[in-house]
């Protein structure tokens, strides 16, 4: 907790170092293609769970999470010689969880090294919009490492409008590319599995994903997106401490097939109703060669008394078929091939509500010129198989 | 919950090929009825509150959703990497 405490005041420090440097002005040609500070976004979030279907415990058993997240962005922009706009985005993250059902890798333990870990998470992004061609190229780079596992991301993608500039078309290329320990139950731990000290055996996840997007306009009130992937996963895509028990009370590990390919499929509109209305509305379709099928809708009005305030109420709903190789605590035999008991990939629905409140003004909030916008965002989240969670989040944006 | 009207009549109930009509259908009504909207109609279209992506308050609840959900991508966000083990 003291290195989480230290990293944020790090992350304040760097964003009061930015603005201690004298802001250029951007009166000449020579100065726009300077690189110049365009924003920063501070993003911090409390997340609470609790139910009672862990998968570490083979479907039974607590879910109590929390997790204290963190992340700092800054965006730096410049105008090259052919007046393209190159835009610079770093980001760094810190997340700080604690988990009851992680603990329970160990059955025996009261409390475990395993209760809690901090994930860190950079990334630096790199996009180039040349308005005379209508392009926008891009490219980013990220990486994630927490205990036992490390995650190496990147992406490429390319944008065109339209001839007459109410479309526009997009692809992006990622890739991530993951390793995991080997940290199976205490019980299970046999053989090559017995790790050394803190060395565990090391086994990979890929990912390799495309997304094709057009954003059309419709007319000056509306706007809609229709977004489709296309994500192939390979390598260990179960988790070595998900328990499952069979039909006898006998205990295994998960064990999920070694590729996984989804393809959602959304489109998204973003409407503004007379004066004071936005309603902003999203629908996706899911499918997966894992027999997982399902369905999200969620709508958010955003109410704008005024320019420079608004009020967002927003509720989702969300619908998912199992997987084929879900069963239940105690309702997989030997015959089944692959097993799991994660509820997450279990038949359920949920309901995702809430609030957000965002104030905006050009000379700052507060009493802080900096301060660009403050925007506070609660939600209740509720799954058919009774776990619950909730999420207060906060983003200040700094100019 | 499973048994909501929502589930059982707009989910349940079609096939696949009559949500792909009606899905395809919306689209073309809204693409036909298109309009070129000029530069200085776009004051609406350009408030920050239209964006059709996702703005980072939203990012830890995408996260969260992606690790206790089976579905994930198409909303233009991350689509991989990450542990979601707990």
């Amino acid at each position: 907790m003291k290195k989480i405490t230290l990293s944020i005041l790090a992350l304040y420090i760097g964003v009061l170092a930015v603005f201690s440097q004298t802001k250029p002005s951007s009166d000449s040609a020579y100065r726009q293609r300077k690189l110049t500070f365009s924003e920063a976004n501070i993003v911090s979030s409390y997340y609470s769970q609790d139910g009672n279907n862990s998968a570490i415990t083979g479907g039974i058993g607590t879910e109590k999470l929390t997790d204290f997240s963190n992340s700092f962005s800054i965006k730096l922009t410049r105008v090259d010689k052919k007046w393209r706009k190159h835009s610079f985005d770093a980001e760094l993250g810190i997340d700080n969880y604690t988990s009851a059902s992680s603990d329970r890798i160990d059955l025996k333990a009261n409390s475990s090294a395993s209760y809690n870990d901090t994930r860190i998470y950079p990334s630096l992004n790199w996009t180039m919009e040349d308005d005379k061609k209508g392009l926008t190229w891009g490219a980013g780079a990220s990486a994630s490492r927490e205990f036992d596992y490390y995650s190496f991301g990147s992406q490429v993608n390319v944008a065109k409008k339209t001839k007459n500039r109410m479309g526009e078309y997009g692809v992006k290329l990622f890739t991530y590319l993951d390793n995991l320990k080997l940290i199976y139950p205490i019980e299970l731990r046999t053989g090559a599995f017995i790790p050394r000290g803190e060395d565990y055996p090391m086994a990979a996840r890929n990912t390799f994903g495309s997304t094709f997007s057009y954003n059309q306009i419709i007319n000056a009130q509306l706007q809609i997106s229709i977004l489709t992937d296309v994500i192939l996963q390979q390598g260990y895509l179960g988790l070595p401490f998900h328990r499952v028990y069979f039909t006898d009370n006998s205990v295994h590990v998960e064990k999920l097939p070694d590729s996984r390919l989804k393809t959602p499929i959304s489109i998204r509109a973003s409407y503004f109703a007379g004066d004071h209305l936005i309603l902003r509305g999203y629908y996706r379709y899911y499918q997966d060669d894992w027999g997982m099928t399902a369905h999200t809708i969620s709508l958010e009005p955003v109410i704008k008394p005024t320019a420079f305030f608004s009020v967002s109420p927003f509720y989702r709903f969300y619908s998912q078929q199992a997987t084929k190789y879900f069963a239940p605590f105690q309702q997989h035999t030997a015959a089944n091939t692959y097993y799991t008991s994660n509820f997450d990939l279990s038949t359920f629905t949920s309901h995702f509500y809430g609030a957000g409140i965002r104030m905006a003004r050009p000379n700052g909030i507060l009493g802080w010129q900096h301060l660009g916008a403050l925007e506070l965002r609660y939600g209740h989240y509720s799954r058919s198989n009774n776990m619950q969670s909730d999420i207060v989040t906060l983003n200040l944006t700094i100019k | 919950m499973q048994n909501s009207f929502l589930h059982t009549y707009f989910f349940t109930s079609l096939t696949s090929p009559a949500r792909l009509l009606i899905t395809a259908g919306l689209i073309f009504i809204c693409l036909s009825s298109c309009t070129t909207v000029k530069e200085y109609q776009k004051n609406k279209l350009n408030d920050s509150e239209m964006i059709l992506s996702n703005r980072k308050i939203e990012k830890t609840e995408l996260s969260f959703m992606s690790y206790r959900e089976g579905a994930s991508g198409a909303n233009a966000g991350k689509s991989g990497g990450g542990c979601g083990c707990n």
